[in-house]
C-alpha cells in the first residue's frame, strides 16, 4: 500500500469482544544501517506477488493460532520514521497473540518480495541485501512456512 | 526472434531490484526448449542477456507468482520473476 499506515486502526480491525488480547508490531525506518547514516528509503514490490504472499501469511497465522490477523506494507518512498510495516493478531490470551504477530513479521522478511532502496547521507544509494548484513541464517522462503 | 515451433515454450521473465539493476531491464522474453526447468532459464539467463552474468547461479525464482525450486518444470506462458534477496519488514 502507498499510504500510510496507522496501528491503532489495524489493532481496532482485528479485536472483537471474545479477544483478551491483541499483540502488535510497527516497524519504522530508522536513521541507519550497517553503520551508515541513511535519510531516506524506497521499497519496491513484485506487487501482485506480494499481496497474495501478504494474504497466505495472514492465512497461514489465523490456520497455526486462534488469532484474527492484520497486516500492512508500505510501498514507495519513506523517510526516518515512517511506518513501513504494521501487524496486529488477536487472541483470546496473550500467548497465541504474541506468538502469532512475531511469526507474521518473519514470514512476511522472508517470502514477500519487497526491495528496499536506501539513499545515504553521503549522497550514495543502494539495495539493501539481508544475506550480507549481520544475519546469517536467512532461510529458504520455500522452508520458510508450512506451504498450503 | 526465431520463429516459436511447438518445441519450444516462451516465457516472460520479471526483473527487480538488483537484477533490474544489472540489465538495465524490468522483463526480458525467453524462448527455450519443451521441457526445460527452472534452472536452464537462469543459465540460459546468464548465459545470453547482457549483464545476465551478474545473476548468481541458485537465485530465488518464482514463477505465475508462487516462490519455486529451480528444478521446477516450466510451460509456456509462463511468467517467471527472478527475487533478489527479499528486504520488506
Amino acid at each position: 500500500m502507498d499510504h500510510p499506515i496507522d496501528p491503532a486502526l489495524l489493532a481496532k480491525a482485528v479485536l472483537t469482544a471474545r479477544r483478551g488480547g491483541v499483540a502488535s508490531f510497527t516497524g519504522l525506518v530508522r536513521n541507519h544501517q550497517d553503520g551508515r547514516s541513511v535519510l531516506r528509503l524506497e521499497y519496491h514490490a513484485y506487487s501482485a506477488m506480494a499481496e497474495a504472499e501478504c494474504g497466505a501469511i495472514v492465512a497461514e497465522a489465523e490456520r497455526r493460532w486462534p488469532v484474527s490477523v492484520a497486516l500492512q506494507h508500505r510501498v514507495g518512498a519513506l523517510v526516518v520514521g515512517d511506518i513501513a510495516i504494521a501487524v496486529a493478531a488477536a487472541g483470546d490470551h496473550r500467548d497465541e497473540s504474541f506468538d502469532a504477530c512475531r511469526w507474521v513479521v518473519e514470514q512476511v522478511k522472508h517470502r514477500v518480495p519487497i526491495w528496499k532502496r536506501e539513499f545515504y547521507a553521503d549522497g550514495t544509494e543502494a539495495w539493501v541485501d539481508p544475506t550480507r548484513l549481520n544475519n546469517p541464517l536467512v532461510p529458504d522462503p520455500l522452508e520458510a512456512g508450512q506451504r498450503g | 526472434m526465431a520463429t516459436v515451433a511447438p518445441s519450444t515454450i516462451t516465457l516472460r521473465v520479471l526483473l527487480f531490484a538488483t537484477y533490474a539493476d544489472l540489465t538495465g531491464r524490468q522483463q526480458v522474453d525467453a524462448v527455450l526448449p519443451a521441457g526445460s526447468r527452472v534452472s536452464d532459464l537462469v543459465a540460459w539467463f546468464r548465459g545470453t542477456v547482457p549483464g545476465g552474468a551478474g545473476l548468481p547461479e541458485r537465485p530465488l525464482v518464482a514463477v505465475n507468482q508462487r516462490h519455486v525450486r529451480l528444478d521446477q518444470p516450466l510451460s509456456s506462458g509462463d511468467e517467471v520473476a527472478l527475487l533478489p534477496p527479499m528486504a520488506g519488514g
